[in-house]
């Protein structure tokens, strides 16, 4: 797009396919209020802790499962007399981070492998898609929970664990991408004018990679959000008095009898979190494949 | 035919001994045992205890000798309850789990198929709506909300049902959790039968059947229904998936006694030989639902096995 502002006055401007995208997206409500939401969201996973007089971990054994809007407690406090508020902020926050430094060490890995297979292709595409094929076969959600037993559950080792699980579709997708565009008539061209294989790779396979992988990005961070609170659900995520999504809810599970707040505004963060993702995975994949449509 | 079948199980050998080697290193990486107890057991016994179950021999001896009992179909015994075989305990605990997960995925399949269905035949209809919000629902709200929310509403409100436990599998205590299990598999199925019906429904053999006046039940239930399923059948593999994961959640939310809830607790007490023998299960009952999946799926649709 820079040439285009380079090239002396255009007479007329074109619509580039970024620009339809861009306009098919504006018009699909439900991902732009997921937008909005997700904005919001994050706003409060960030600046939240700072709306509540009180630190995410402070334990206040006279004030023990007070209603919300009571006693300055927005949203109530919880089992140990800690704010919902100030945790609800600190775990949004965690599983935001999870989904998206787990999801970006999938994309790393995904992308590289699965570009590999497809631009190098033959006996060396054969194998390592095998290598994929077995490894989606295992029941992951199983080694992430010997892997968490096994050496103790700290962030980092969740943030690797849940991105070496996810990888896999990622490199499915890409490898499948390249191999088709190997085949078109644009990268003949563009060999036919002399461009060298770096060349083509930069310039033409990456950027038209980069729609299907913006959409399965978008998709992945939900599905980690989900697996670490999943973890943390079972005991073996994120330990107290950190708090995530997945522990908050476990909590409030616990507690639900005596004080249903403490589950139903965890819960709610997580859906409002998912569907968002969800929806603006969606309404990236229809405008930038208006072929699904 | 049998050419598919041979490829499809070369892939399921490798797959499996991966598992095995994967879970058999991991676990024996991770620090402390079986026999560390509150008070340490005197060094003879423990010395005792570890030359009984051949654990004082070299790994690679170790890893090749439970290979070796695999493939005769032998787990071993249990560390932890020392009268009793990982068999014993798998016999013991699996009918649970499987009771659990067929009764979700049969509950999945009619209703997520019907539901389906009938979105697409009424687009942006009433039960499009409905099936959509459930697809949101099922994506946006994990097992492990709906689970203590119904119970909250079910069990301890209305007092409906029981709050939690197995009862010999009696049904009151089978619906809760069957209903959390089935929930986001139904969600995924309407989708894909939605999907498939739409465009089963705009091909050119159903607008040859209705051409020819066929009433429209006939055109549905023969001519769409079975072009819209195809992609079900390949669903197969990864909803037994999914509902394994699932009943790691939910037998430990209904203390259900089936192999999820003892998976966990089984890890975290370094039983090696009760987790080994629960993942080899898991991991082979995923492989087969996956080969039965794509059979069937070679056997309705002609160019999976040709290709």
């Amino acid at each position: 797009m820079t040439d285009l502002a380079a090239s002396p006055a255009p007479a007329a401007r074109g619509r580039s396919l970024t620009d339809d995208a861009i306009a098919r997206l504006r018009a699909n409500r439900a991902a732009l209020i997921s937008l909005g939401v997700l904005a919001l969201l994050t706003l409060f996973a960030v600046l939240g802790p700072m709306l509540s007089p009180w630190p995410y971990d402070q334990v206040n054994k006279d004030h023990v499962w007070v209603p919300p809007l009571t006693d300055g407690h927005l949203l109530g406090t919880d089992a140990l007399g800690r704010d919902l508020l100030a945790r609800l902020a600190m775990g949004l926050r965690v599983s935001l981070a999870i989904g998206l430094v787990a999801t970006l060490v999938s994309l790393v890995i995904g992308v590289a492998w699965g570009a590999t297979a497809g631009y190098i292709g033959g006996a060396v595409d054969e194998g390592m898609m095998r290598i994929v094929d077995v490894l989606y076969a295992l029941p992951f959600i199983f080694f992430v929970i010997l892997l968490m037993v096994a050496f103790g559950s700290n962030i980092l080792l969740i943030f690797v664990a849940i991105g070496a699980v996810e990888w896999l579709t990622m490199s499915r997708i890409v490898r499948g991408q390249t191999l088709s565009l190997k085949q078109k008539e644009f990268i003949e061209a563009a060999r036919a004018a002399g461009l060298g294989r770096l060349a083509i790779v930069a310039r033409h396979i990456i950027p038209n990679l980069l729609g299907p992988v913006a959409v399965y990005v978008t998709l992945t961070i939900p599905a980690v959000i989900l697996a670490e609170s999943f973890l943390s659900f079972l005991g073996l995520g994120v330990q107290p008095p950190m708090a995530s999504l997945g522990t908050l809810i476990s909590a409030g599970a616990q507690d639900m009898e005596m004080a249903w707040w403490l589950l139903v505004f965890p819960a709610l963060a997580m859906a409002a979190t998912l569907a968002a993702f969800n929806f603006i995975g969606d309404g990236l994949r229809d405008a930038l494949d208006p072929k699904d449509r | 035919m049998l050419r598919f079948i041979a490829r499809r199980l070369l892939v399921a050998g490798p797959t499996l001994l991966v598992v095995i080697t994967l879970a058999f290193f991991m676990m024996r990486a991770a620090p402390g045992g079986p026999f560390d107890t509150e008070r340490r057991l005197p060094p003879a016994v423990e010395q005792n205890l570890k030359a009984r179950y051949g654990l004082d021999r070299p790994l690679h001896e170790q890893y090749l000798a439970y290979l070796g009992g695999v493939v005769r179909g032998d787990f071993g015994p249990s560390l932890k309850y020392p009268d009793k075989s990982v068999a014993d305990i798998l016999k013991q605990n699996a009918p649970v789990s499987l009771r659990l997960g067929l009764a979700s995925i049969l509950l999945a399949m009619a209703v997520g198929v019907s539901l389906g269905v009938l979105a697409a035949l009424r687009r942006n209809g009433l039960l499009d709506v409905g099936a959509m919000g459930l697809a949101i629902l099922g994506v946006c709200v994990p097992t492990f909300v709906t689970a203590p929310l119904l119970i909250l509403l079910f069990g301890s409100t209305l007092q409906w049902l029981p709050n939690g436990g197995w009862n010999g599998g009696a049904l009151p205590n089978m619906i809760l959790p069957v209903v959390v299990l089935a929930l986001p598999q139904a969600a995924i199925i309407s989708r894909l039968t939605r999907a498939g019906m739409i465009e089963a429904l705009g091909a050119g053999h159903v607008r040859t059947a209705r051409a020819r006046g066929l009433p429209e039940a006939a055109v549905v239930l023969r001519h769409a229904l079975r072009p819209a399923l195809t992609p079900l059948v390949s669903y197969l593999g990864p909803a037994a998936a999914g509902l394994l994961t699932g009943s790691l959640v939910v037998e430990k939310i209904f203390n259900l006694p089936g192999l999820g809830k003892f998976f966990v607790i089984s890890a975290l007490q370094r039983d090696y030989t009760v987790v080994m023998g629960m993942i080899v299960v898991y991991a082979g009952l995923v492989l087969l639902l996956n080969l039965l999946g794509d059979l069937m799926l070679a056997m309705v649709d002609p160019r999976v096995r040709l290709s």
